[in-house]
């Protein structure tokens, strides 16, 4: 069943399941983010009082923060490339890259949120701040959780080379990365560009 | 906060439970460590991977569950039997109502199926095991871990109070300010991670660990229910998880998701509990069907009538039922025009539950019918499922749920699809597949009673209550006047929930008395049926099928044994991989309940402490290059010969 061209990842039974897991599992992470999602657009309008969303965001920081997500979604491709070129030094280096640029993500992101609460915004302001932080707060735990999770997968592959094992790990991980910019650009347009229009 | 704050005080019944409790746990410890058992019970059981072992626990914790809901239930209806009397006051009835809905539908329905379709999916697909049967010991574990964490409400803290459905603002922390609904929303989250795993490892073992040639319209139709279910679980169980969330986020740190005041909405809990709610009742109701198809199948020695319609019917109400949710508040100032859409939505899932029951009528037309108890829950079924049914119908007319809304006609409507679409199932699926979990049958005598005592407890219980409901009598009223002329009526339903329970008795005196009397001879295929898992041995060994069978028509396991195909070739042996056990599910799955635990309390720093807990089972978890072992062929061929007389 395996011939030559099947990438290394796909090359046992087992593998093949846990990938097909991993997509059946985003498809119960897309129901939850369509959830967080839909109260989002419930909840938008309910200041009560406190801050609205153009009040607060501030659009170039959301930018820059974009960009470096984006950038890091590249950058785990480029990882997955060297790893079907067998190409272990290339994964390390891409992989290490893209969990830096994940971590300034999460910086900008902090930073992002101690503003918020100085200019009067937590999350038990109203509504609104109560879907908002809660929407963000869920894609940075996720972004938070896989820069853990892929930095264990590193010391494997460290350990023990690109196999099929370790391969259908760290490709896993990056349809997980992955997963995550895609929602982050749904944020980027339906929270923050809608957020400061409306 | 103080000791008698910690421990619910001042309730004779409960105290007495708590004595009752703590005597247990101490005796049960003190029985296992005296018949020296631990380490068993590691080694086999708590460390288990074994998909019939995992399906035998949910099953056990179901049973168990089952006492305690229904302990809740009995209670409800001495309470209601007479007018005006004070068993239980009104704070207590609403405890009770509410662990009473939480418990039977997602610690005892949810299990008992789990658990059934663990035991038989697999067998019934020719395969060795599930896709990852690591996540599925810890899905039962946290499972277990979240029920245990919601019956512990009952006597540390308090229990839950706002309804099953826990409405806000009712359910928000300015209206019941204990601890009760905090263990609401965390043990649910606890137990709701352990079925979306359940849900992913059936969706993806379904499609890659089929037998060869068993194509998808030939799968076992209660396969083809637990794939369909478990794709429901995928879809919705997520909603459940941020409705949750935000419920716990609302009660422990003071968000303002559903409080008007700050710009909440009580609504959005309403839509999210129901955008799950909704889909749950299918989920818990179709793997049912799925019973029942494989049990009328085989005992009326047919083939399922209209096999693809069947396939298509429960996709088909799969597909509705996401889409009728707001027939649970049509009388929350909806538009009218929205109240009709999901009118029609709802009377349209009748048409394929139509389809179903008039293909087992047909399945049943000119059958040589062998009335086994199981046969027997599966012909009550049919009529008492439609009785629930058809008043459903009567229920999804908007404007006539004006009149019907939280009576009691609902409660009995629900219970009239629950109990025969759930409950006679789980029994006719317990008789149908005991001796393949355990190698013998149940009493067929007992059985009967328990069948008889049962069907008739429960329309004598729940058809009363249709007319009470009709009478204007509302759901969770804890009493009643005198003049409201009910009395009858609850007091002759009160009578009928004791002959219930008789029944409910004569089951647990059945799987005792089988488990000491009952004849251990029963062959590999005790009911001559249709599907793969009959075609190993009874109990099936831990590896299933020696040799994976090959499959060519639909009841393939049928037409073999009328072949004379059904024999093993000892050249076609050979070692058999198998997945080890592990301490990891176990230990995450306690780690998680700790947290839950002190999350209820708002005790944060040790909830960050127990949270290590869990970091570092996951940490062990992905560092664990187990692949297993191999079983050799000599053993292979021992465990084979000793119940086959054709190993050639
Ligand atoms: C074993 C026999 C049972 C008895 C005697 C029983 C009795 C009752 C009673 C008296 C109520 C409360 C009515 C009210 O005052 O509003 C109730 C509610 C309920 N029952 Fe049962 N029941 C039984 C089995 C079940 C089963 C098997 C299920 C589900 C699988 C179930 C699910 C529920 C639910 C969801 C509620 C609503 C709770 C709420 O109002 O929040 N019951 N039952
Ligand atoms: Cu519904």
């Amino acid at each position: 069943m395996t011939s030559h061209t099947t990438p290394l990842e796909y090359q046992s039974e087992q593998t093949q399941m846990n990938i097909l897991g991993f997509w059946v599992f985003l498809g119960a992470e897309i129901v939850l983010f369509s959830t967080l999602f839909a109260s989002y657009f419930v909840l938008e309008h309910n200041t009560a009082g406190g801050p609205a969303g153009q009040d607060i965001f501030i659009l170039k920081d959301v930018l820059i923060e974009t960009f470096i997500l984006l950038t890091s979604s590249f950058t785990s491709g480029l990882a997955i490339h060297s790893m079907r070129n067998h190409d272990k030094k290339g994964l390390l280096i891409w992989m290490i890259v893209t969990l830096l640029l994940g971590a300034g993500f999460l910086y900008m992101e902090i930073n992002e949120f101690i503003h918020y609460v100085h200019e009067g915004a937590t999350i038990q302001t109203s509504g609104f701040t109560a879907a908002f932080f809660t929407l963000l707060g869920t894609h940075g735990a996720h972004v938070t959780f896989g820069i853990i999770w892929i930095s264990l997968l590193l010391v494997q592959l460290v350990r023990r080379g690109i196999t099929v094992k370790t391969s259908s790990k760290l490709f896993i991980a990056s349809l997980y990365w992955h997963f995550l910019d895609v929602v982050w650009i749904f944020i980027f347009t339906f929270v923050y560009l809608k957020g400061m229009v409306m | 906060m103080s000791l008698d704050e910690f421990f619910v005080t001042g309730d004779p019944l409960i105290f007495a439970s708590q004595i009752a409790i703590g005597l247990t746990m101490v005796g049960l410890i003190a029985l296992i460590t005296y018949l020296k058992r631990w380490k068993w019970l590691w080694s086999e059981w708590f460390t288990t991977v074994d998909h019939k072992k995992i399906g035998i626990m949910y099953i056990l914790s179901g049973v168990l569950m089952f006492f305690r809901g229904g302990v809740d239930g009995l209670l409800m209806k001495a309470q209601t039997s007479r007018p005006e009397l004070g068993l239980l006051d009104a704070q207590h009835y609403d405890e009770i109502f509410t662990t009473h809905g939480v418990i039977m539908i997602l610690f005892m329905a949810m299990p008992m199926l789990i658990g059934i379709m663990n035991v038989v999916v697999p067998l019934q697909i020719g395969a060795r095991d599930v896709a990852f049967p690591k996540l599925n010991a810890f899905s039962f574990w946290i499972f277990f871990a979240g029920a245990m964490l919601f019956n512990l409400s009952f006597v540390i803290g308090g229990s839950p109070d706002a309804g099953w459905t826990s409405y806000f603002p009712l359910a928000g922390k300015e209206f019941t300010p204990g601890v009760g609904n905090n263990y609401y929303a965390l043990s649910l989250q606890i137990a709701g991670i352990g079925t979306l795993a359940t849900g992913i490892n059936f969706v993806v073992t379904i499609i890659k660990m089929r037998a060869p040639g068993l194509s998808w319209m030939k799968l076992p139709i209660f396969t083809w229910s637990t794939f369909i279910t478990s794709i429901i679980i995928v879809a919705a169980f997520p909603i459940l998880t941020i409705a949750l969330l935000y419920m716990t986020l609302d009660r422990l740190f003071g968000t303002h998701f559903f409080t008007v005041a700050a710009g909440g909405d009580p609504m959005l809990w309403l839509n999210l509990f129901w955008l799950w709610g909704h889909p749950e009742v299918y989920i818990v109701v179709l793997p049912a069907f799925g019973m029942f198809s494989e049990v009328i199948a085989t005992f009326a020695r047919k083939n399922l009538y209209g096999y693809k319609s069947m396939v298509y019917a429960v996709a088909g109400i799969a597909f509705l039922s996401m889409l009728v949710w707001v027939h649970h508040f049509y009388t929350m100032g909806n538009s009218a025009a929205v109240n009709s859409i999901f009118s029609l939505t709802t009377m349209m899932i009748a048409i394929p539950t139509g389809v179903k029951i008039f293909n087992w009528l047909f399945t049943l037309r000119k059958g040589r019918i062998e009335f086994s108890t199981a046969m027997l829950w599966s012909l009550a079924f049919i009529p008492c499922f439609t009785i629930g049914g058809v008043t459903g119908v009567m229920l999804a007319m908007a404007a006539a749920d004006y009149q019907y809304h939280n009576t009691m006609f609902l409660v009995a409507h629900f219970h009239y699809v629950l109990i025969p679409g759930v409950v006679f199932a789980v029994f006719a699926a317990l008789y149908y597949w005991w001796p393949k979990m355990f190698g013998f049958k149940l009493n067929e005598k007992i059985g009967k009673w328990h069948f008889w005592l049962f069907v008739i407890g429960f329309n004598m219980t729940f058809m009363p209550m249709f007319f009470v409901g009709l009478d204007g009598m509302s759901r969770r009223m804890y009493t009643y006047a005198e003049s409201t002329g009910w009395g009858a009526w609850l007091g002759f339903s009160a009578v009928g929930s004791l002959v219930m329970a008789a029944g409910f008795a004569a089951l647990c005196y059945n799987i005792y008395w089988s488990f000491r009397y009952a004849s251990r001879d029963v062959g590999n295929d005790p009911w001559n049926a249709r599907t793969l898992e009959w075609a190993t041995a009874s109990p099936a060994p831990h590896y299933n099928f020696a040799v994976v069978p090959e499959v060519e028509t639909l009841d393939d396991f049928w037409y073999k044994k009328k072949k004379g195909k059904t024999g093993l070739k000892k050249a076609d042996l050979k070692p058999v991989h198998m997945p080890s056990n592990s301490w990891t599910p176990i230990v995450l799955a306690a780690a998680f309940g700790l947290v839950g635990f002190f999350l209820v309390f708002e005790w944060f720093p040790l909830a960050i402490i127990s949270a290590i807990g869990i970091v570092v089972g996951l940490v062990a978890n992905t560092f664990d290059y187990d692949d297993g072992y191999h079983i050799p062929v000599e053993e292979l061929e021992e465990e084979e010969r000793e119940w086959r007389g054709d190993l050639q």
